[in-house]
């Protein structure tokens, strides 16, 4: 049974890669029968920049454990291939370790890992830290969000600057759940909550950041297609979770200004304009 | 009780002595092998608790409000059977609550711990018996208080195991909300009460009472992480135990402290204010990040055991595994702000987490590097145990690896919250942790019950358990790469995620195979219990002390005083004919014994 246990083990790394391969290439089998996985089960489409290079980690981060996972699960179906017991009848090797076999899988490990640690920090300030700038005047300032989506149970809520580009005086536009954005721009979203904690999830974007009430907090991107896309909440927010659901629609400059323009019109037809001030704490 | 050595037919004195002794001996016992037991009883049914739980919330991945099969109509006529979003929020909550609070971690300290203690080191029993039998009876008011929150509407807590304010800390926040969520509160505190004083009890033990000759580089590789887990318990804990006290206070009391001003929840304003969400992830993570080390290093040092004695061949690197151990639980106080890369935390104290996390896979891959060290160059024997614990190595070089994608954090931002971190989590937890107890059990059930289970039905339990869990949470990493996120009831009405319901359906029905499959570990435990074959001393031909002991050992454990005059892993010494060696066996003729005096706390 040995001969069984080791190829069992063995087909951990065989499995575990072909399926990955298969996700990255719709290359499930049995297309067509009870369990055919349509296509599109890898990364969703990227469409902004640090995406990008989150992507490119990620792979890189693949590419390297995958490595390490197949050595090791070939290493372990050898062994245990060789050395089992009915088949193996050499006394065992009686050693309690190897000081320099010890050394080298301790640094090599290391190095790996602190390389893997500094490479990535960029990313991370590109996306958390370097909040882009414009210049008001002479002074540098951090960029104006173009929208402020307010997250409450369960829904988003967006205002939009309006003609004077400030968010919170009386010509801001609301919307519910429809959050235009135009391409190729650096794009600054003030996002809070009203209530509990979400989290304001843009698959396509590569974006995530959790919604604390009490705080007020800014995500960016620079998105280089136009298409419409999904707006996530990925943090529990209570039993609606599921239907927080929003779109987000990127389109060029020129069609982002109408769709403001008509919102705004609309707006002002309707009685129902809220007043400044009625959502400010 | 005193520790005077009786015979191992117990019951015998049990019907002599009357009810009031039964109870003594086996209620209110202050016996650790019997207390071991009642934790090992109590967390098995709990296990199947919360695997249905589990199957619960794959019915609804699967077929999102086609009705729950069987339960469905008897819990929820009213909705034709179906899941209701509320409910699925307490699924998930309830089966990750049950397994952490009351399977993982009594499992491995309370029943492993427990009854492996005193044996591998030699004594006769815990330092503090009486402790010992209140952290068991700790497990009960929590049992209870979990219990009743099922029986208070909506039908028990649904804020997630972390328990994440607002939500959890604002009545009108959720529906589980309601008394459900302070009746969680209230049962995860006895959970913290009982494992501080199973800590306490062990950290006193492995220090003062190891026999004459035991030295602290002696101890096996369970024991030491045994030792390692317990400073871990008793030094975050405290930190948990507070917080969820302030979660309390908020909740009862109005204090506020993680509930900022000015929230309107559900239409009506949330009266307290001034406090911060973000307090309570610190102080969670706090505690529940060195929790995930209490759930795995036990493990770890279970499987260490296991394999060098099914390989006939010493530990490879013993110090070096201990040094990991060691190098894991201090990192893993320094890490748990990876649990909140994207919650709003400072992204440059998120750089120095970061740095912290990707420096604790390293003892993590110097462990995996010792145990395929270990089989190299053995004689193996693909026992049940031994397979268990090959296959806790081999997924937990997944587990492992996959935690480097989210320690990255650019990479993090896009799978937190997804099923990746599911997957991720139950391979280290349920492929690893949960593997390496089952093989504990049949490794160590002859010594419990003086019964063997049965070797062909194990093997038949493990090869359909590690097909069916494979099937079972490989996939959520392909899910997880897609971005599709966890909680969700019904994820499918997203775009991006509208294609994966086949997927999650194969997931489903792999899941049920998988707790199918311990139906044959259920029906095999309970006969072999009672009707396995009876067995010696040392049925595996294995070094520890608790192998020298009769099976089961009778009240005080030793029949003799154990000297210790080796380590645990000598097996296929040149010094002796057989393969093995035991820690008690004097040294032949001429060979002087080391470190015979070093020891003698007796």
């Amino acid at each position: 049974m040995g001969r069984f246990w080791s190829l069992l083990f063995l087909s951990v790394p065989v499995i575990g890669v072909l399926t990955f391969v298969c996700a990255m290439g719709n290359l499930w089998p049995m297309s067509g029968g009870s369990f055919s996985f349509p296509a599109d089960h890898w990364l969703p489409v990227n469409v902004s920049e640090n995406g990008a290079v989150i992507d490119r980690l990620f792979m890189f981060i693949l590419g390297l454990t995958g490595v390490i996972f197949v050595a090791t699960g070939i290493a372990l179906f050898f062994f245990l291939w060789k050395y089992d017991a009915e088949k193996n009848a050499e006394p065992v090797k009686f050693t309690h370790g190897s000081h320099a076999l010890e050394i080298v899988w301790s640094v090599l490990p290391a190095a790996i890992l602190l390389f893997i640690a500094i490479y990535q920090m960029n990313a991370w300030a590109d996306a958390k830290l370097r909040r882009p700038t414009e210049t008001i005047g002479t002074t540098e300032v951090p960029k104006r969000p173009l929208v402020e989506v307010t997250g409450r149970q369960f829904e988003w809520r967006l205002r939009y600057a309006g003609e004077d580009g400030e968010i919170g005086t009386p010509d801001d536009l609301y919307t519910v759940n429809e959050l235009h954005i135009p391409v190729d721009e650096e794009i600054v979203i003030a996002i809070k909550s009203e209530d509990v904690l979400h989290s304001f999830f843009l698959p396509n974007l590569r974006i995530k950041q959790d919604i604390v009430p009490g705080m007020k907090q800014f995500v960016w991107f620079r998105a280089n297609q136009t298409g419409t896309f999904d707006v996530v909440c990925a943090e529990l927010c209570g039993w609606g979770h599921y239907k927080m659901r929003g779109r987000m629609t990127i389109e060029s400059r020129e069609k982002f200004d109408v769709w403001l323009d008509k919102q705004i019109e609309e707006q002002e037809r309707s009685e129902f304009t809220p007043k400044a001030g009625d959502e400010d704490e | 009780m005193s520790s005077t050595i009786v015979d191992a037919h117990a019951g015998e004195h049990a019907h002599r002595g009357g009810v009031g002794a039964f109870i003594s001996k086996y209620v209110f016992s202050r016996d650790h092998k019997i207390i071991g037991l009642q934790f090992l009883f109590s967390t098995l049914l709990w296990f199947l608790v919360g695997g249905l739980l589990a199957l619960g919330i794959r019915i609804q991945l699967a077929w999102p409000w086609e009705g729950m099969p069987v339960i469905g109509p008897m819990l929820f006529a009213g909705e034709g059977g179906q899941i209701s979003p509320e409910f699925y929020t307490t699924l998930f909550t309830m089966h990750a609550t049950v397994m952490i609070f009351f399977v993982i971690i009594p499992i491995l300290a309370g029943a492993f711990g427990n009854y492996l203690i005193p044996l591998m080191i030699g004594a006769d029993d815990m330092a503090f018996p009486t402790l010992n039998m209140l952290s068991y009876w700790f497990m009960w008011p929590a049992f209870a208080l979990i219990g009743m929150s099922f029986f208070f509407p909506p039908y028990g807590a649904g804020g997630g195991w972390t328990s994440y304010p607002p939500l959890s800390a604002v009545w009108e926040a959720a529906p589980g909300s309601h008394w459900p969520q302070t009746l969680w509160l209230l049962g995860v505190t006895c959970v913290g009460i009982s494992s501080m004083l199973g800590s306490v009890n062990y950290m006193t033990t492995i220090i003062q009472m190891r026999a004459p000759g035991m030295t602290m580089f002696r101890l096996p590789m369970t024991i030491w992480a045994m030792f390692i887990t317990a400073i871990l318990q008793a030094f975050a804990l405290p930190v948990l135990t507070a917080a969820g006290f302030m979660q309390l206070l908020d909740r009862v009391a109005g204090t506020g402290f993680f509930v900022p001003e000015g929230l309107v929840v559900n239409n009506s304003i949330a009266a307290s204010g001034g406090g911060q969400p973000l307090l309570w992830q610190h102080l969670f993570w706090f505690y529940s990040h060195p929790a995930v080390y209490i759930m795995i290093l036990p493990a770890m040092g279970m499987v260490s055991d296991i394999i060098s004695c099914f390989s006939r061949k010493p530990l490879f690197g013993y110090k070096p595994m201990v040094f990991s151990i060691s190098g894991i639980a201090g990192l893993g106080f320094i890490v748990w702000g990876h649990h909140m890369f994207v919650s709003g935390m400072n992204p440059i104290l998120g750089m120095t987490f970061m740095v912290a996390t990707m420096m604790i896979a390293l003892p993590s891959a110097v462990k995996v590097f010792n145990w395929l060290g270990t089989i190299w160059g053995g004689r193996l024997y693909f026992t049940t145990p031994m397979l268990f614990s090959l296959s806790f190595v081999s997924m937990f070089i997944i587990g492992g690896l996959s935690g480097i994608f989210m320690a990255a954090t650019p990479v993090d931002i896009f799978i937190h919250d997804t099923y990746f971190i599911v997957a991720h989590f139950h391979y280290v937890l349920f492929t690893g942790t949960a593997m390496a107890v089952f093989g504990a059990i049949y490794f160590w059930f002859p010594k419990m019950f003086g019964r063997m289970m049965n070797e062909q039905l194990g093997k038949l339990h493990f090869f359909l358990t590690f097909v069916f869990m494979n099937g079972t949470f490989y996939l959520m990493h392909i899910l997880g790469a897609r971005g599709f996120p966890r909680r969700l009831a019904d994820p499918y009405d997203y775009e991006t995620f509208s294609n994966l319901q086949p997927m999650n359906q194969f997931i489903t029905i792999c899941a049920i195979g998988m707790v199918a499959s311990q139906i044959i570990f259920a029906g095999n435990f309970i006969y072999s219990m009672f009707w396995g074959p009876t067995v010696g001393r040392n049925p595996w031909r294995a070094n520890g002390l608790e192998w020298t002991a009769p099976s089961p050992p009778g009240h005080g454990n030793f029949d003799f005083q154990p000297i210790v005059y080796r380590g645990p892993y000598e097996y296929g010494s040149p010094e002796v004919d057989t393969d093995y060696y035991p820690q008690t066996q004097p040294p032949p003729d001429g060979i002087e014994p080391t470190g015979k005096s070093e020891h003698t706390d007796h």
